[in-house]
């Protein structure tokens, strides 16, 4: 169990890293559009319309690491397996 | 001179007179945009990360008059519920009774009475416009600086032909505080600025 528990720990925060890092490593608020700027020939006005993507903000960040170190410290409370020897076990006998 | 090409004469004086006093009179821009290019941003200061959105929502009229811009009258309104933010619950946030109340307030206006301080430079004019902006239910006197670029015979190119007629494009930076309209007024300053950095981008046809 506390094998599994620091396996989860590490997968839950290379996940978090990777997909913050994947999406822009942005150090803002998570968005879920994106502002496109393009400039109209006629007018010369910016128009600004946004297209749907996923860009993974700090908060997010934070609460994946925050959970990958709960689940490690969460490891902690079950008991490290103990190794007996043969001849620990001849002399207790 | 014979009677009937005098008379032919006098016609098409009277035709190119009434041509150029048609061309000289005031003519009303609409500001609803097809194309969906017309846009309002804006940002407020905060610790993490500035706010930044925009609205498209653009509407209104403006009749305006090359020979006489100062006489530039006109209103232009803002849809609030498409104002528009990157993070969606932010963007509840900005819609909901707090902050926008876009439910109860639906439109963000501009009623421009006149204009003051007109400089002209070719085609581009620049002056204040004097005139009520409404947020909120809130209405109050404020002067914009705005900048209007008269584009005769632009809206063929712009609207691939289909229609013949003249452009008017007007851009203006201005700011506006929370507390004024009542824009959340709990927010505390050191969270989000009180201030209000606006930006609109706008064009208006006057199709023939």
């Amino acid at each position: 169990m506390r094998r599994m528990l620091q396996w989860l720990a590490m997968l839950v925060a290379a996940a978090t890293l990777t997909t913050w890092v994947a999406t822009g490593a942005h150090r803002g608020w998570t968005k879920t559009s994106v502002a496109v700027k393009t400039v109209d020939e006629v007018t010369g006005l910016e128009a600004v319309t946004y297209e749907p993507r996923f860009v993974m903000g700090i908060e997010l960040l934070g609460g994946g690491l925050a959970g990958a170190a709960l689940l490690g410290g969460a490891a902690q409370l079950f008991r490290r397996k103990t190794k007996t020897t043969k001849n620990q076990e001849r002399d207790n006998n | 001179m014979k009677p009937h090409i005098k008379a032919k004469l006098a016609s098409l004086i009277a035709v190119t007179g009434l041509a150029g006093a048609a061309f000289a009179a005031p003519q009303t821009f609409d500001f609803k945009d097809p194309k969906g290019v017309n846009n309002a941003v804006f940002k407020l200061d905060a610790p993490l990360e500035a706010i930044n959105g925009s609205a498209n929502g653009i509407s209104g009229q403006v009749v305006f008059d090359p020979a006489k811009p100062e006489a530039t009258r006109g209103r232009i309104v803002v849809a609030a519920a498409s104002l528009h933010v990157p993070n969606p619950m932010m963007k509840e946030h900005l819609h909901s009774e707090q902050w926008m109340d876009v439910a109860r307030y639906p439109e963000i206006s501009f009623e421009a009475k006149s204009l003051k301080g007109v400089r002209t430079d070719g085609n581009s004019i620049s002056a204040d416009a004097v005139g009520t902006f409404t947020l909120r239910g809130v209405a109050r006197e404020m002067t914009i600086p705005v900048r209007l670029t008269y584009l005769p015979d632009k809206l063929g190119a712009r609207s691939n032909g289909q229609m013949q007629g003249d452009l008017l494009v007007i851009r203006a930076n201005f700011s506006i505080k929370r507390a004024d309209f009542g824009i959340n007024p709990k927010a505390p300053e050191d969270k989000v600025a009180d201030t209000i950095e606006l930006t609109l981008s706008i064009a208006g046809a006057a199709p023939r």
